[in-house]
């Protein structure tokens, strides 16, 4: 809502002196935000001022643009030092009524002026070329002299223009900043605002009321009321607590049908008040400081009625409407759309209405959709002379539907969805019509209708302390009572306790807290004491927290990069992945309104967003990469519905576990994907690519954090490369998959060849974590060292074989580490050659060198008993 | 006896030996020289040994004053030797060491720089705070039940928040499943979880049908926390806030500015007073505040006192608990706390940004 400070003042009456940012200041402290606050005609300055035009002559130019040459008294004040020049005898174009005593034809007026000015006004007029064609003589206008700015910094000077030397400029509204209307020049009214006569040369744009504050100011839903001046008003008077008065100055009589016929059919529209004015003019000018105060509150000036009705709607809030009288067809019945109906509405969309539309009709169908926008069948014209006006209040949720079912929100269905004040009904329509009548020439017919009404708001009642103990400050209950009153509440004490009666515009207030957040508003939050509450002692982060954020740390420390993608797939990235369809995979979840038509599944892997982070860096030269994220992907379950419960209860401890069992699964996975170089070329030695076996020690890093240790199959599974491809487990549990992709993932996704990736079920890999464990005793004694070194099969993996010596060395093998594998003529062409130290301690003796080559050999007995390995020579 | 005066026995001839070897070993500049040196002056056939061998043809009077003599003379070669090698050692190790000076300029990290998102570290940045003052930290599910994200909270069936305009619904609507557009379900959770006194924190991913531009994500990150306990008041909302604010930002303050939410009543927007400028900048032409926009504060989130109708829901007694919650957007706050300019780098994976923070903060 933007509002001028000059309307907000007509009903509040604030200090002397109050800038536009001190009075947001109050409003915000109010509950109001202020958006901005501009000063409108703040970027003209100079001499602009009150003129009148007392002749011209027309002189067509070479170009096909007529000028006219105009003199414009400006008054003694500004008047210029020497006569200007004549317009030629003659030519002159009308009488003159001119601003002194002088009299007789324009010849002897100007006579008077420009030959003998000191006998009779006693100064000069001034000079003008105006371009314009809008003006008579006689009419006050607005001069902005040599010397004044205009918007966009434009200096004026005198010059040289058409053969004249103009002495100023006779200004259009755009070229004062007032609003974009550049048809022609402003013409003012007879008398200023205030009523008094136009003083010639005074300062334009304070007698006009031009330079002016104007707030912008965001409205939240619970506060309806302040989209008008009537409650931004009040809400300032309370905030500077200075006098209010209410432009709302008549309550809503009893139910009459005395004017236009109105039938309420429905409940959505409980009360519908309806006015006839007659003799209308609407091709009347909208007066310019009406016309200013629409601008200046973001609104375009159209015609007189309907300039009028938006200035009421802006004032009171009561949004309203006129109808042509001649082209209603009977009585006006509100009712709910009929299916298959449509309307015209007044911005020229042909509708199709819902039967939840709340409509307004005549006997020949709809003219209008109820509290959101007229209908284009009964809109005023120029010829309209009869109008009547409604004013009728609407179910806010009901106009809610409907504005958001036809993605139609207008001034009206904003305002009525967030609560109209329905007793501002019948005084807004008076205020329409007395519009009319001032502005536009009309009479008010004496028949009023006042159909249906509106019951009361529900009265509460609250402790009178019950502000203080939840807001955490003292306020006496006289303190308490003041302000509600103020706020326009009806307050009836009853010892501890008051009994409250909300007023008709504050919806809001209907608990017992909303009245606590009213007397803390109008307090002030700003007085709210600071005090932190002690928490019970707490058992700080879980230990799945903690595990996660050591998970991470590790990966960094390790050289891993956290980023984080959106968690939206495809089945097209599904199928490049290579996923069949039977993967757990598929099992997505979709979305009804995804953010993008190409991705509406949730993740079921974190690795095509990752991919699309690769593709991303190497586009920016990013092109050594280890990035990760940990974050989580889901899985459809059965597809049943959640549960919507009532909120005046707990639910029942089935309901809540209902509530669980529909939502899919959402574990939490971690993912990396590494391309490019893993160490880079340097001094040191050749870059070390980035390859499968990060993606395996990716795996480790998190695994150990844990204390686990990953077992690695050689397994196909996409979207890896099938050689290249290991499952990973712990006990026999799946946890994950790592190692190269399959080039045909690589090329789909736009990912460097040998890129390399690594997904985990981070929360089932949390699961195993078996606790820190025990502290075994740490032996002194000698370490016995063992080389082996065992000719098998190619076929046969270092994991087999390293499994096979563990199981074979016995309690006394402290460590084991593969150092070489060797293939070439040493060995049979098929066979490797695999070496490791094996290392052997006793916790209680030193171990005889017979000790230690006994477990040796046990060891290799048992690789040679699965694998055949045989020791090489 | 006077005899002995002249011959190799004698002082000035065990002198001329002594002299020759302190010479010879003094010469020597390696330790292979030396070598030479303690042989030719020291070992077996050295002029000294020779000498030596002569004392046994002397009388008893004799032998003695030669035997002195000789073991002094000789204890002075041993003497030079030792020293002169201990020189020598030490010259040799200068050379050997000067010969292995490296180039200590030289790059020698070679493991890749590895980093934690800057939105991750700053959830567990602020999560410590609250872990500091006995707060725990609440977790739930991304993909949610709907009555848990808007009518447990107070959030009416018409709400315009539960558009699809604003929410991300899963397939089919009647499912009655979104995407948590806040973390306060997990507030709701919690209440259904476990008994008051509850003090809790709800970091984590929200979804909003939103834009996708420099200020807007549709997918970001919250902070929201929940106190409820007997006879908490929105002064210890205050006091919680300017302490997680000082906590954060160092000696400022915070403001409270009534707002509208379904989920609180009364209501309030949080405002920081800028930590950059301490609201220096307001209305000064000189001095331009990039955190605060010369504003003075800037918006960190919303708060207010848990809404009985929303502990109702949560079966907790309105009679005997009360509570407040707040919650505050991480990427915001990164982009004010740290300057970064523009939402979308924080969600695309350009690993540069998820490298440029330091020390805590990452």
């Amino acid at each position: 809502m933007k509002a001028p400070k000059s309307w907000i003042a007509e009903y509040a009456a604030l200090p002397a002196g109050l800038s536009g940012r001190e009075l947001g200041e109050a409003l915000i402290k109010a509950g109001l935000e202020v958006e901005s606050v501009e000063t409108i005609g703040g970027e003209l300055s100079g001499p602009i001022v009150i003129g009148r035009v007392l002749d011209f002559v027309e002189e067509p130019q070479k170009n096909g643009k007529t000028i006219r040459w105009c003199h414009v008294d400006c008054g003694p004040d500004q008047a210029p030092d020497a006569a200007p020049q004549p317009v030629r005898a003659g030519e002159i174009t009308a009488q003159l009524p001119g601003p002194s005593t002088g009299s007789g034809t324009g010849d002897e007026r100007l006579a008077e002026l420009v030959e003998a000015p000191a006998s009779a006004s006693g100064y000069w007029p001034r000079g003008i070329v105006c371009g314009a064609l809008n003006f008579a003589p006689g009419d006050v206008v607005v001069v902005a002299l040599p010397g004044s700015v205009l918007p966009g910094g434009f200096e004026l000077g005198s010059r040289k223009t058409y053969g004249h030397l103009s002495d100023g400029m006779i200004c259009a509204v755009d070229e004062l900043g007032l609003g974009s209307d550049h048809s022609g020049i402003l013409i003012l009214p007879d008398a200023a605002p205030s009523g008094e006569p136009w003083v010639l040369g005074s300062d334009a744009l304070d007698a006009m009321g031009v330079r002016d504050d104007v707030l912008d100011m965001p409205v939240t839903p619970d506060m309806g009321y302040c989209l008008s001046i009537r409650g931004l008003a009040r809400e300032a008077s309370q905030a500077l607590d200075v006098p209010f008065t209410d432009p709302i100055d008549r309550a809503v009589p009893a139910e009459k049908h005395e004017g236009y016929g109105v039938r309420l059919e429905t409940p959505g529209c409980p009360l519908f008040v309806a006015l006839t004015v007659t003799g209308v003019d609407p091709t009347r000018p909208t007066p310019s400081w009406l016309a200013t105060r629409l601008e200046a509150s973001g609104m375009r000036s159209i015609s007189l009625p309907v300039d009028i009705s938006n200035y009421v709607m802006l004032e009171t809030g009561q949004p309203n409407h006129c109808y042509d009288a001649a082209l209603l067809d009977g009585d006006i019945v509100v009712r709910l759309a009929a299916p298959g109906e449509r309307l015209v509405t007044l911005d020229d969309v042909d509708r199709a209405l819902d039967p939840a539309d709340i409509v307004i009709a005549d006997a020949a169908g709809v003219i209008g959709l109820g509290g959101v926008m007229g209908g284009a069948r009964t809109e005023l014209s120029d010829s309209s002379t009869t109008i009547v006006i409604e004013c009728a209040h609407f179910d806010p949720i009901a106009i809610a539907r409907t504005s958001r079912r036809t993605k139609l929100s207008s001034e009206a269905s904003r305002r009525f969805e967030r609560y109209v004040d329905p007793g501002a009904t019948y005084a807004a329509a008076h205020r329409v019509a007395q519009l009319l009548v001032e502005l536009a020439g009309g009479t008010l017919a004496a028949g009023e209708t006042v159909a249906g009404s509106v019951a009361p708001l529900p009265a509460t009642t609250i402790a009178a302390d019950l502000p203080s103990r939840v807001l955490g400050m003292p306020v006496t209950p006289e303190r308490v009572v003041a302000i509600l009153e103020r706020s326009g509440v009806a307050v009836a004490q009853d010892g501890d306790h008051l009994h409250l009666q909300p007023p008709t515009w504050r919806p809001d207030l209907a608990e017992p807290y909303d009245y606590v957040e009213e007397v803390g508003t109008k307090v002030g939050l700003d007085q709210l004491p600071s005090i932190v509450p002690s928490a019970p002692v707490g058992r700080g982060l879980t230990r799945e927290q903690r595990l996660r954020r050591a998970i991470n740390l590790a990966l960094a420390s390790a050289g891993f990069v956290e980023v984080l993608t959106f968690p939206f797939s495809s089945s097209a990235d599904l199928d490049a992945l290579g996923a069949g369809p039977d993967d757990e995979r598929r099992r997505t979840v979709r979305l009804a309104n995804p953010l993008a038509d190409t991705a509406p599944f949730m993740r079921t892997t974190l690795l095509p967003g990752l991919f699309a982070a690769v593709a991303r860096n190497t586009s920016r030269g990013n092109d050594d990469l280890a990035i990760f994220e940990a974050g989580r992907v889901f899985v459809a379950g059965e597809g049943g519905q959640s549960p919507m419960l009532s909120v005046a209860s707990r639910p029942s401890e089935a309901e809540i576990e209902a509530l669980d069992a529909a939502l899919p699964a959402q574990p939490r996975h971690l993912a990396a994907v590494l391309t490019g170089n893993w160490t880079r070329a340097g001094w040191q030695g050749a870059a070390e690519p980035a390859s499968w076996t990060q993606a395996l020690a990716f795996a480790d890093v998190a695994a150990s954090v844990l204390g686990l240790t990953l077992d690695r199959r050689a397994v196909e599974y996409a979207p890896w490369h099938p050689g290249r491809c290991a499952e990973l487990s712990v006990a026999g549990t799946v946890v994950g998959h790592a190692g190269e992709l399959h080039p045909t993932v690589c090329a789909t996704f736009g990912l460097p060849a040998r890129t390399a990736a690594a997904e985990l079920d981070l929360d089932l890999l949390l699961t195993l974590f078996g606790g820190p464990g025990s502290i075994a005793p740490v032996s002194s004694h000698p370490v016995a060292k063992e080389d082996v070194a065992l000719v098998v099969d190619e076929s046969v993996t270092v994991g087999d074989l390293e499994r096979a010596l563990r199981d074979g060395a016995g309690d006394l093998l402290e460590s084991l580490a593969l150092f070489d594998i060797y293939r070439g003529s040493q060995v049979p062409e098929g066979k490797k050659s695999v070496a490791f130290a094996l290392r052997f301690r006793a916790p209680d003796r030193t171990l005889k060198d017979a000790d230690a080559a006994a477990a040796r050999d046990a060891a290799v007995a048992v690789a040679a008993e699965r694998h055949g390995a045989a020791l090489r020579a | 006896m006077t005899g002995e005066q002249n011959g190799p026995l004698s002082e000035a001839s065990i002198e001329a030996m002594v002299a020759d070897a302190v010479a010879a070993i003094a010469a020597a500049s390696s330790i292979a020289e030396l070598k030479t040196a303690r042989l030719a002056h020291s070992g077996d056939k050295s002029p000294l040994a020779l000498a030596n061998r002569e004392i046994g043809r002397l009388t008893p009077d004799a032998k003695r004053e030669a035997g002195q003599r000789m073991g002094a003379a000789r204890a002075r070669v041993t003497a030079a030797l030792a020293e002169r090698e201990a020189e020598v050692a030490s010259a040799e190790l200068a050379a050997t060491l000067a010969s292995e000076r490296v180039d200590v300029t030289l790059p020698v990290s070679r493991t890749p720089q590895g980093a934690i998102h800057p939105i991750t570290g700053l959830i567990d940045e602020l999560s410590d705070v609250f872990v500091a003052m006995g707060w725990e930290i609440a977790e739930g599910p991304e993909l949610e039940a709907e009555w848990l994200n808007f009518d447990a909270l107070n959030i009416h069936g018409d709400h315009p928040a539960r558009g699809t305009t604003d929410t991300l619904f899963v397939e089919p609507v009647t499912a009655h499943q979104v995407l948590r557009t806040h973390t306060s379900p997990v507030q709701m959770r919690t209440m259904l979880d476990r008994e008051p006194p509850i003090y809790v924190v709800c970091p984590g991913r929200v979804y909003r049908a939103d834009e996708f531009d420099a200020t807007h994500v549709p997918v970001f990150h919250q902070i929201e926390g929940l106190c409820v306990d007997r006879g908490i008041t929105m002064a210890h909302l205050k006091g919680t806030l300017d302490h997680l604010a000082r906590s954060m930002f160092g000696d400022i303050t915070t403001r409270l500015r009534p707002n509208y939410f379904p989920f609180t009543e009364p209501s309030a927007e949080m405002d920081l007073e800028c930590f950059a400028c301490h609201g220096a900048s307001v209305g000064n032409p000189e001095l331009d505040c990039k955190t605060c926009r010369n504003e003075g504060w800037i918006e960190w989130g919303g708060c207010g006192v848990v809404n009985p109708r929303v502990l109702r829901a949560a079966g907790i007694d309105t009679d005997v608990y009360s509570g407040f919650a707040f919650g505050m957007g991480i990427e915001r706050t990164l982009m004010f706390r740290n300057n970064a300019a523009d939402m979308r780098d924080m969600v695309e994976g350009d690993v540069r940004f998820s490298r440029s923070l330091k020390g805590e903060a990452r």
